[in-house]
């Protein structure tokens, strides 16, 4: 099957006057359709910087995409134009933001939003657009969605709006669906109803989605594979199965071993030891040697992406390389 | 035997919410007399009279009905010179007002928007205009266009903008970190939808209470310009050069700069009050203005 979305190589830096940060240095990963990536990793690993890629949104002029393809059905988004980069945002990839509590506009009753996106997709007018948009919220699993179309942000609770939010992600519909941490500000039981409309909606328009989050629990819930980020890099990359049951690189195991567990006789949470790294100042070799327990010398230089088994990949000098 | 009293709650709760009466009542009363002035007006505001000069108000010695608050050095009704004036001031007040904050609204959009080298050279010139005394560029006008009202309301409005800019740009800055306005970006909206759709309706709130705000400042500035000869030409009446009139004989005719005065206050201060109120009941947090 061809891929939906195909990144190569993808470097995106941002540019201060002290220094040049690799945010994204060299990402690369496909998707079809229907299928879900976990993107997981520390605060500053690159995640969001990675889909602010895609869509071509990086905060300029300090940001900047310098190298890489990204592909959309076949069709390179780092070398559209603004305008018709406009035309692929919300129609064709759609995005999930983390805050449920603003990402609404608050002036404009739920209608009023929807029928933006609504009229610049399809170009519907006056009664049909009210009625696409109680369709996509019925879709979203809101009761009642025609007087909900006259209710206000504030008057919704978080789980809601996200739920509109994620009404309006779906008006194109995308071929790609970014959701970057949509649960975190969620409580549990209505994360995993999210988590499980997010699903359905996926099986339904068959989009590929990419689920940025730090929660591994929602990873193996939720997902088909893994990308593990370290320091703007992916290292290590595959099925959800095998990197929860055989994690090969030592950043992955730490993270997986770090999962508090009910019921472990354990006085102290296990943590990684060290900070996260200085993005502004790395070495040459890998990110992660200063923290890693099995570093040798060998990790002074940057290790090559390498399979371990088929759809399996890993950067680390410990496995896989020759 | 114990009697629990229960006292009379002595804090009574601060409501925003009940309409402040008297500013509303001061506010609706000088719209409508400047609106109305031809039917309103005693007396023919430009008619003079040499026989009738400084004559008291109603309820001092000598004074009569025929003139309520008075006459002038030229003998001209008071009372119809300041309802007449009430004109110059509302109209100088709103039209001044609303072409600095569209202009100064506009500029604090793209600024905040845009950010970066847009937003540090437009606000460089914000300050630049904010260090820009409204009365000395009103003086300058009047030395060398001459005085006229269209010159007074360019040189506040010149000047005027300034506040807008900066105050919007500081709004739009917070909502630019909003996750809405990132999902409208990635909805595929561009930079002119987002402004319109997204960061303008929700400044309004601050722009309307810094209008509010900003029409009493008006009228005191077109009311200083006046006073000083640079505002609007006599004989037209305007409260600020009527002061300037009666500032010889305050001694033997208080009443003709006096009811000026009064008419100045009394609007100005309804005006903030308002404008406070109106501040307090659509946002809180606009401490600031």
């Amino acid at each position: 099957m061809p891929a939906v979305i195909d990144v190569r190589e993808l470097r995106t830096h941002i540019v201060t006057r002290w220094a040049t940060i690799k945010a994204v240095d060299g990402v690369s990963f496909a998707l079809e359709e229907g299928e879900t990536l976990g993107l997981v990793g520390e605060s500053g690993s690159g995640k969001s910087m990675t889909c602010l890629s895609i869509v071509r949104l990086v905060p300029r002029p300090a940001a900047r995409i310098v190298g890489g393809a990204v592909r959309l059905d076949g069709d390179d988004l780092l070398a559209k134009t603004d305008a018709e980069m406009q035309q692929v945002r919300g129609r064709k990839v759609a995005m999930i933001l983390q805050d449920p509590m603003s990402s609404l506009n608050p002036v404009f009753s739920i209608g009023m939003q929807m029928r933006e996106p609504l009229a610049m997709y399809h170009d519907l007018r006056g009664g049909a657009v009210a009625a696409r948009a109680a369709e996509l919220l019925a879709a979203v699993r809101i009761p009642s969605p025609a007087a909900r179309l006259r209710a206000f942000p504030h008057q919704l609770s978080g789980g809601m709006r996200q739920r509109v939010v994620g009404a309006m992600a779906i008006a194109g519909p995308p071929r790609l669906l970014i959701a970057d941490e949509p649960t975190t500000s969620l409580d549990l039981t209505i994360q995993a109803q999210y988590l499980g409309l997010l699903k359905e909606l996926q099986q339904r328009h068959r989009f590929a989605m990419i689920f940025v989050t730090h929660n591994l629990g929602i990873v193996a819930r939720t997902c088909d594979r893994v990308a593990v980020m370290y320091a703007g890099r992916i290292v290590e990359m595959g099925p959800v199965r095998r990197i929860f049951t055989e994690p090969a690189h030592p950043y992955t195991r730490a993270l997986i071993a770090s999962i508090p567990r009910f019921g472990a006789r354990r006085e102290r949470l296990t943590a990684i030891t060290g900070q996260p790294p200085d993005l502004a100042h790395l070495d040459a070799g890998c990110a992660f040697a200063p923290r890693c327990p099995s570093a040798f010398d060998r990790c002074a230089e940057m290790p090559a992406e390498a399979d371990i088994t088929p759809g399996h990949t890993i950067r680390c000098w410990l496995h896989g390389q020759a | 035997m114990t009697v629990l009293a229960i006292p009379e709650s002595t804090v009574t709760p601060r409501s925003t919410s009940r309409l402040p009466v008297v500013s509303l009542t001061i506010v609706g009363l000088f719209v409508l007399v400047a609106l109305l002035a031809p039917l309103l007006a005693p007396a023919d505001p430009y008619d003079q009279s040499l026989r009738l000069r400084f004559r008291p108000p109603v309820w001092e010695e000598r004074g009569s009905w025929a003139y309520p608050l008075g006459t002038d050095r030229l003998g001209r009704d008071l009372l119809s010179r300041i309802i007449y004036g009430a004109r110059v001031s509302l109209a100088a007040g709103v039209v001044t007002v609303l072409i600095s904050s569209a202009f100064g609204a506009a500029v604090g959009l793209v600024a905040g928007y845009y950010g970066g080298r847009t937003d540090a050279v437009l606000m460089r010139v914000t300050d630049a205009t904010l260090s820009f005394p409204v009365i000395l560029l009103a003086l300058i006008l009047a030395v060398t266009v001459g005085p006229s009202f269209t010159n007074v309301v360019i040189a506040i409005a010149v000047i005027l903008w300034a506040r807008y800019a900066r105050v919007i740009r500081g709004q739009v800055l917070t909502l630019m970190t909003l996750d809405f306005i990132a999902q409208a970006r990635i909805a595929g909206a561009g930079a002119w939808r987002i402004i319109m759709r997204h960061l303008l309706p929700n400044t309004l709130n601050t722009l309307v209470v810094l209008i509010t705000l900003q029409i009493g400042y008006v009228i005191i500035v077109e009311a200083s310009l006046s006073f000083l000869g640079a505002g609007i030409p006599p004989p037209t009446p305007a409260w600020g050069s009527m002061i300037a009139e009666g500032r010889d004989f305050v001694t033997s005719a208080w009443w003709v700069s006096f009811f000026p005065g009064l008419a100045i206050m009394l609007v100005v201060l309804a005006f903030n009050l308002l404008g406070d109120w109106l501040r307090d009941t659509l946002d809180p947090k606009l401490r600031q203005l």
